[in-house]
């Protein structure tokens, strides 16, 4: 087998070549940002990564094809399967999936490149040892970390913040004892250790751990988009490591359009980054909520009441949140809408920005059950009109909606901008039951005297509903 | 390539990242993120560049297990997006045929 053409390393033709691929990514990510070129900014990427792709295997010299294409074969394989069969609502887990393998993948050619490297019997310069070390811990936090959120958006492991005693004294002496360990290792750069090396992955697998199993679920979007930018900085490391210069400029734009991507979605969520990795909603509310567990006074209703005051109100807002997505109910929705429609009144839906698991997420879902994009309403735009609301039905949303974010200064969600529900003249809340959301914190909305409350899996009571309501 | 031109590489690709992405609606936080989170798995060419030129046997596998998981984050990044993205731009066609009918 004779490639058509032997690019030599770091020479024009591979490099001019690798020019033309990550042009198609800058394009790429630049399209991905309007919502009519998004779907052809992906492709366009993915044109620019297959390019990067056959340069690398037309470089002079390459060889060990079986393995190489087995290893190929291997990850396509599982890639296609998984992207086909995962559903919608999954989407979040999987994302930080692929991020994990993606840094796996960094700190194991870290590891393979520093191996070479000491066979090699020379002194690593360090424009190369450096970088080797930085992708190696990069990668392994990201690789852990992601396995965590995805383990935790999966419901394998509680999604609760779980959080060990000394837990930052613990995560400051590990990232302490890394550090150390990366300055002997390049101060030894004529020889240096590779145990020691590998005690920096484990380290930093063991950091990673740490550091995103205190977080709660509703902050996991907010880490997995701020691990995914760190991801992308090991590769720019890596891309330092082998001079290659596709792996720096992708590294790099993935790395610092990440953390804008992360600055918003945190700022939708009123957090700030450092208050999600620092703080959590994990100390507050075992103090705020505690004592308001106990069983408050509430109304709840059945789907037959549901459907009357939904068939003869004038207007109706549906707030859906993760519950709904957990329940797959986004089609049983649909159908209660088209079922309003049917006898004129009027539908929308309220999207608060981090609705589902990640922002947009609820979008996707609701576009996947064939809603009309125009009832699609942020949140800016429906505030305003739920006083002229008849009934705002919220569906597996939980803070979102809590309007104590307004009222209660002390809450731990004091100043999250909310859908503000409470202002619809009737609310029907269907939820499983009383507990509360991902912030852990009960909400006073489930209380207020226009509120009902329709206990039941979001499905049924969607497709209960809409059954009764074609019966009117 | 030297240190320098990297060095220079890498901060010129940093503000292009931050400017190329200012103002994107919420709708396209999470495919944008699936998006950028396939392209780092252009790492994958750093498991091909180790196993191609890798003469030793615990390099083989390790390159191995990089290339297998570069790919899964390239091909499942990409499929993704690309699902969730159709997602949206399927639904002018029911619309139209709905108004087709009226």
């Amino acid at each position: 087998m004779i490639p058509a053409a032997v690019l030599e390393p770091g020479g024009a033709g591979a490099t001019a070549l690798y020019i033309v691929a990550f042009s198609l990514f800058i394009l790429g990510v630049r399209r991905g940002t309007h919502p009519t070129t998004a779907k052809q900014g992906n492709l366009i990427a993915a044109v620019g990564m297959a390019i990067a792709v056959v340069t690398t295997l037309l470089l002079d010299g390459m060889g060990n094809w079986g393995i190489l294409f087995g290893g190929l074969a291997i990850g396509t394989a599982v890639g296609v399967i998984a992207s086909i069969r995962v559903q919608m609502t999954e989407m979040p887990q999987m994302v930080a999936l692929y991020n994990g393998v993606g840094g796996g993948a960094v700190a194991l050619i870290s590891w393979a490149e520093i191996r070479h490297g000491i066979s090699l019997g020379e002194e690593i310069p360090l424009d190369t040892l450096i970088p080797i070390l930085f992708s190696a811990v990069v990668g392994s936090v990201s690789f852990w970390g992601s396995n965590v959120a995805f383990a935790k958006l999966q419901d394998l492991i509680p999604t609760r913040p779980l959080a060990v005693p000394g837990q930052q004294v613990i995560n400051v002496l590990l990232l302490i004892g890394i550090l150390a360990a990366c300055t002997s290792i390049a101060i030894n750069n004529d020889d240096p250790s590779q145990e020691l090396f590998i005690g920096i992955l484990l380290a930093a697998a063991l950091l990673g751990n740490l550091v995103v199993l205190p977080i709660g679920g509703a902050d996991m979007p907010v880490v997995i988009s701020l691990l995914n930018a760190f991801t992308g900085l090991a590769a720019a490391a890596a891309g330092f490591a082998l001079d290659n210069v596709a792996l720096i400029v992708a590294g790099t734009l993935v790395g610092s359009s990440g953390t804008i991507l992360t600055m918003e979605m945190a700022t939708a969520m009123n957090r700030s980054v450092a208050n999600v990795l620092f703080a959590g909603f994990g100390g507050a509310p075992s103090g705020g909520a505690g004592g308001s567990t106990e069983e408050r006074p509430h109304t709840s209703i059945g789907a037959q009441d549901a459907a009357i005051k939904l068939a003869y109100a004038d207007s109706v807002v549906i707030v859906p949140g993760y519950g709904l997505a957990v329940a797959q109910a986004q089609h049983a929705i649909k159908e209660v809408a088209d079922e309003l429609e049917k006898r004129g009144v009027t539908v929308g839906y309220a999207i608060h920005p981090v609705a589902g698991r990640m922002p947009g997420h609820m979008n996707v879902l609701l576009a996947e059950a064939d809603v009309p994009y125009e009832q699609l309403k942020e949140m800016e735009e429906v505030n305003p009109e739920l006083p002229r609301t008849d009934v705002a039905v919220v569906v597996g949303a939980n803070d979102v909606t809590n309007p104590a974010a307004k009222t209660d200064p002390d809450s731990p969600i004091a100043g999250m901008p909310i859908i503000e529900v409470t202002e619809a003249q009737q609310v029907i809340v269907i939820k499983r039951s009383l507990s509360p959301g991902f912030a852990g914190i009960d909400n006073d909305l489930f209380y207020e005297p226009n509120t009902s409350m329709l206990f039941a899996d979001a499905k049924q009571a969607a497709a209960d509903i809409a059954a009764e309501i074609s019966q009117l | 390539m030297d240190l320098i031109t990297e060095i220079t590489i890498f901060v010129l690709a940093a503000f292009v990242g931050f400017e190329v992405i200012s103002k994107v609606p919420t709708t396209l936080h999470t495919p944008l993120m699936s998006q950028t989170n396939a392209i780092h798995g252009i790492v994958m060419l750093g498991g091909l560049i180790v196993v191609g030129y890798a003469d030793d046997s615990l390099e083989y596998v390790i390159g191995t297990i990089a290339i297998a998981f570069g790919a899964i984050n390239i091909v499942g990044g990409f499929m993704v997006t690309d699902r969730m993205l159709g997602m949206f731009s399927r639904k002018p066609k029911p619309k139209q045929t709905e108004e087709g009918g009226k």
